[in-house]
């Protein structure tokens, strides 16, 4: 075996009080590092480059799991992974943008291991889910020994692979609003191929009109395109209070060059991110029109 | 000490607790036929069930693998015959250098134990194997056996995986597929 792998600790909390007092404690010495499917930490381990020697297993904490429909929208337990939100009949009901994510993330060993608040801390700009968790403005559950706290998902990332979140917190859970009534969602994620890749591009949208037809609620959220997932505010301006028409998104696009900054990297070239960004963007349009002229 | 079920029987071990479920296979549990290809969870080599879930076993740390079923290439047969599965990859040619092959098994079983008797579509098998790379490029016969089975087990009810299968499910397996098999014939009729 990886010799490395052998050398490394590992505490299984009972109950999630325990797990946060166990966190809680590492933070003097050697931090705990969370573990839960281990599809992003095991790359790191099998590659010789472990990120602790010390691990919190997460995994078999009921608290953690489950997802529950509310009166006002669905709490995704943290280890929900995308194959129990694939196969959810109220999530893809009411927000079939995150379904289509969750479909997208690697391949159907990841999905049945990898989970929702794992794509959040693993914290990559590329993360697939998070522009869909920003789009619908999603809230995070954050515990410590110290108390619980909620977070605005907009809000957790203060810079590169950087949370918001301190060193004895877990993330608990994740809140989604249900979206207005007869909004339109979207998700597409461009890369080199269909499946098991990571983004050049993710972007998702969410569009509601009100009764003239003008947009009244708007939320364009892309990763991949900056160093952390983003919303594009300058582009949502554009955009409210405007009808549905060409010349609106094309100042929708000239905008949106202003609120994100995509570099060259191995994966793809700031020109052509540039250019897919807009084009998602006028997709996401044209078919909220087309959606809107079927009704 | 972990405690696990390896292809319907119990089985111990007693191994560092972040050492991959892979290793633990192949090391510990002398079963080699699950292969270790990229080590980053990309190609699928490694892919076995785990709770009846394809997962690739090199991102699976064993400590999280205690009290769970796992079963491996080598307890897909049917007491020592091939499955419908194998039957059809051996049939079909579906294997060049063989490397894929444990891994596609693997996750083609789970996909025919969901389908329940039902033919999967071809485009409903890439979406499943899609997690599973064949170096040899091979895709389309193995997708064919894939199906294949699919076919032959809606016909005697033989499922791609060993064991635990409810009685009387495949009776009820023929009946759905024979219904699938007639919208299919009247939806290409319609095409041509």
């Amino acid at each position: 075996m990886r010799s490395a792998l052998s050398t490394l600790e590992v505490v299984r909390p009972r109950s999630l009080d325990h797990a946060l007092e166990a966190l809680g404690r590492s933070v003097s010495g050697e931090r705990l590092v969370p573990l839960a499917g281990g599809t992003d930490l095991f790359v790191y381990l099998n590659a010789g480059t472990p990120p602790g020697t010390r691990y919190l297993d997460l995994w078999g904490l009921r608290e953690l799991r489950g997802i529950r429909v509310r009166d006002g929208g669905v709490r995704l337990g943290a280890l929900t992974t995308f194959r129990e939100i694939r196969e959810h009949p109220v999530l893809g009901r009411r927000f079939p943008s995150l379904v289509a994510a969750a479909a997208e993330v690697g391949a159907w060993q990841i999905q049945n291991r990898a989970t929702l608040a794992g794509n959040i801390a693993n914290a990559s700009p590329a993360g697939d889910s998070l522009p869909v968790l920003m789009a619908h403005d999603a809230k995070v559950d954050v515990r410590s020994a110290r108390g619980a706290r909620e977070v605005a998902f907009e809000r957790l990332y203060r810079g590169y692979r950087e949370l918001t979140v301190d060193a004895d917190e877990l993330i608990t859970a994740v809140t989604l609003p249900f979206p207005p009534a007869r909004s339109f969602p979207f998700f597409r994620k461009v890369g080199t191929r269909r499946a098991q890749s990571i983004s050049k591009v993710v972007f998702s949208g969410l569009l509601a009109l009100d009764r003239e037809r003008r947009i009244a609620h708007v939320r364009l959220a892309y990763g991949s395109v900056a160093p952390v997932t983003l919303r594009a505010r300058r582009a949502e301006r554009a955009l409210r209070g405007e009808p549905l028409a060409a010349s609106v998104a094309a100042r929708a696009r000239a905008a949106l060059a202003e609120d994100i900054a995509p570099i060259d990297d191995i994966r793809s070239s700031r020109d052509y991110r540039l250019a897919v960004a807009g084009n998602l963007l006028e997709q996401f349009l044209r078919a909220a029109a087309e959606s809107r002229a079927r009704r | 000490m972990i405690e696990f079920v390896l292809n319907g029987r119990g089985r111990r071990v007693r191994v560092p607790p972040m050492k991959r479920l892979l290793d633990v296979l192949r090391e510990d549990c002398s079963l080699p036929g699950t292969k270790e290809g990229c080590g980053e969870g990309e190609c699928g080599a490694c892919s076995v069930l785990l709770d009846g879930r394809t997962v690739c076993s090199c991102l699976v740390p064993v400590v999280q693998v205690r009290g769970a079923r796992v079963v491996t290439v080598e307890g897909l047969d049917r007491g020592g015959r091939p499955s419908a599965l194998q039957r059809a990859f051996i049939d079909l040619g579906a294997a060049q250098c063989g490397i894929c092959t444990p891994g596609m098994l693997v996750t083609a079983a789970e996909l025919l134990r969901h389908a329940r008797g039902r033919v999967p579509s071809e485009e409903e098998v890439r979406e499943a194997l899609a997690g599973n790379l064949c170096r040899c490029t091979g895709y389309q016969k193995i997708v064919d056996a894939v199906r294949a089975a699919a076919r032959g087990a809606s016909r005697d009810g033989a499922a791609g995986t060993s064991g635990a299968r409810a009685p009387g499910r495949s009776r009820a397996g023929t009946a759905r597929a024979k219904r699938s098999r007639t919208a299919r014939t009247k939806r290409s009729r319609r095409r041509g």
